[in-house]
């Protein structure tokens, strides 16, 4: 889906201002970026730099206040809201630092979530599903409810659940965030599996330096800017 | 369907909550299903009522008499096609807790003016040819055990006690059973010749008198007539439309229209705001969820309808539960049928109810939904981080 260049993602001189009563916040400031389709890139920065804006920005969650937002070629700022989400169905997986699974479904119902979007028959719907959890490993654990799963458990099914519409691009909000090292490191190597084998573009935003490490490339946000060196 | 399962897996989620919502919809359409059965019995009279047909009553009251000669002049009166007298006659069967309605007729002309008490042509025979015959509705002889054949003993606190008789007493010839389901077959009709020989005092009078009219458009212009005849006598009449005298004997107990409607309103305002309550609250626990499901694509439409669709799964399972326990408990019998002539549910209401049920489901979710799908998704989900 990438363009002619290979660029997946290009943020072109995106701003981002939020208000809280009468203050203006810019959160982010004239900030470009691209990502070549298959990379594997990590968004490094202090608390309130703006990572997890622009990766909202980039999975259609937000929208900029200025500046542009293509996917694959595709304007997605320009995008109405049933479009967009359609999009993001099609496009986007996503993965949060808390799992965010729904506590009330089982692992397999949690990943067949996004396929209930497509015209998939339930049989198929299943199919996709078992391949999904598979992939992370979680084939035997298909019943049951994330409270009975462990952190680094619920993150694989998260991941399953991003996985399972083979999305073009994988979006994670600090993975590894809310895990101890051992599962964190196993969610590193399912992601680096999901980039190197399975060519998944990622954009991964986190505060951790060993987390980045696994990543092919990492660049810092710093004020709502960019910057290829990590800020003082 | 495909998401059905999502939207009962959130049901689940606080389970007594949810069980607690059920059952105060569930209780609140039970009391629903069994005031319309009440409404239905006490006002059963006005709907049953003939569009040609007219009652005509003493002036003053319908404990007043009028003589039976008036039937004569009534059918004499153009645009009245017949003219039958009913008399109450307030009979007890062995305690005066057995309390039905009783009243002398004359048998043939009676038969005739009302159709929906259906007799079979012998028993309609026997009655004709037995002088202390009576026919009974199937509900009061179910309720009483009798048969035909059977001679009752009846006493009279109006009439008194026949000649050299300690009791009246009546041979069951008939039991009639109602042309519609709303038909009240609690009473019991004897023959006024007997009646008549065997009163103390009151002979030559009857209670009330049933008139039909050739045309229904003209029943004013033929009730004023009827009116005018009998002014300046003893016994001056008034003339109404049977719906109207069935009303007016209704609104005795008081405006039950107005009463139902009080009571369900306040029942059904007090289960939206618990219901509306539930769903908010439901709406509230899970705003990084629904912020999720719109993450990954759910469309802010599919979000409304997957909220409305679990207040209507609560509205409709309760209600639907509520409305069949009223239906099954109010086709198991009559629990008073001294008090209720018929005792169910008109289709009608049953109807409004289910009405009722999808209203109640869609108020008290459209404002939770509505927020819902106003949910802005990367704003909820830094509110949950």
């Amino acid at each position: 889906m990438s363009n002619d260049n290979g660029v997946l993602v290009k943020v072109n001189n995106v701003e981002k201002v939020f208000r809280r009563g009468s203050e203006e916040i810019h959160v982010l400031t004239g900030l470009s970026l691209e990502v070549p389709s298959g990379d594997f890139l990590a968004l490094m920065g202090p608390s309130g730099s703006g990572k997890s804006t622009l990766l909202n920005l980039i999975g259609g969650l937000d929208r900029p206040t200025a500046g542009s937002v293509s996917i694959g070629g595709e304007r997605i700022d320009q995008m109405g809201d049933r479009a967009l989400a359609a999009w993001r169905a099609r496009h986007v997986g996503l993965v949060f630092q808390f799992y965010n699974l729904l506590p009330v479904l089982t692992a397999e119902r949690n990943v067949e979530l996004p396929l209930l979007l497509t015209h998939l028959s339930k049989a198929d719907r299943r199919k996709h599903v078992e391949a999904a959890l598979n992939v992370v490993g979680l084939s035997h654990r298909t019943k049951h409810y994330p409270r009975t799963l462990s952190g680094g458990e619920q993150q694989r099914v998260g991941i399953a659940r991003a996985i399972v519409t083979d999305p073009t691009i994988l979006l994670c909000d600090e993975p590894t965030g809310d895990l101890d090292r051992k599962s964190g490191d196993e969610i590193l190597s399912l992601l680096q599996a999901l980039n190197r084998e399975h060519g998944k573009t990622i954009v991964m935003v986190t505060h951790d330096p060993h987390a980045s490490g696994r990543a092919k490339r990492t660049v810092y946000l710093d004020k709502g800017r960019l910057s290829s060196m990590k800020p003082e | 369907m495909k998401f059905f399962h999502l939207t009962w897996s959130n049901l689940k989620r606080k389970k007594l909550r949810t069980v607690l919502t059920l059952l105060s919809i569930l209780v609140a359409f039970v009391l629903y299903g069994f005031l319309c059965a009440i409404k239905q019995a006490l006002t059963g009279g006005v709907s049953m009522a003939g569009a040609d047909r007219l009652v005509v009553r003493h002036k003053v009251s319908i404990i007043q008499l009028l003589p039976q000669s008036y039937e004569a002049r009534m059918e004499r009166i153009p645009g009245v096609s017949a003219a039958v007298h009913q008399t109450w006659f307030g009979g007890i069967f062995q305690d005066p807790k057995n309390f039905f309605p009783n009243m002398a007729v004359e048998p043939e002309k009676f038969m005739a003016m009302f159709q929906d008490f259906v007799l079979q042509p012998a028993e309609k025979e026997a009655w004709l040819k037995t002088r202390t015959g009576a026919v009974v509705g199937r509900g009061t002889a179910k309720r009483f055990g009798w048969k035909i054949g059977d001679r009752i003993p009846i006493t009279s606190p109006i009439w008194g006690q026949p000649p050299n008789q300690p009791n009246w007493e009546f041979d069951i010839v008939g039991i009639f059973d109602g042309a519609t389901k709303g038909t009240d077959t609690s009473q019991l009709f004897f023959r006024y010749d007997y009646f008549d020989e065997a009163r103390r005092g009151g002979k030559g009078q009857v209670g009330w008198y049933t008139l039909r009219i050739q045309d229904p458009n003209r029943a004013a212009e033929v009730a004023k007539r009827i009116d005018e005849e009998f002014a300046n006598s003893p016994f001056e009449t008034k003339t109404e439309p049977e719906g109207a005298f069935a009303q007016a004997f209704a609104a005795q107990i008081g405006n039950i229209g107005a009463i139902l409607i009080a009571v369900v309103s306040a029942v059904f305002f007090t289960i939206l705001l618990v219901a509306g309550n539930t769903m908010a609250q439901a709406v509230r626990e899970r705003t990084e969820e629904l912020a999720v499901l719109k993450a990954m694509g759910f469309t802010n439409s599919l979000v409304l309808v997957l909220v409305l669709a679990e207040s209507c799964l609560i509205a409709g399972t309760g209600g639907g539960l509520g409305l069949g326990l009223a239906w099954l408990a109010t086709s198991a019998g009559n629990p008073l049928p001294g008090l209720l002539p018929v005792f169910y549910i008109p289709p009608f209401d049953l109807a409004i109810g289910l009405a009722l049920v999808a209203a109640l489901g869609i108020i008290a979710g459209i404002f939770p939904a509505l927020q819902a799908m106003r949910l802005q998704i990367a704003v909820a989900l830094r509110r949950g981080a």
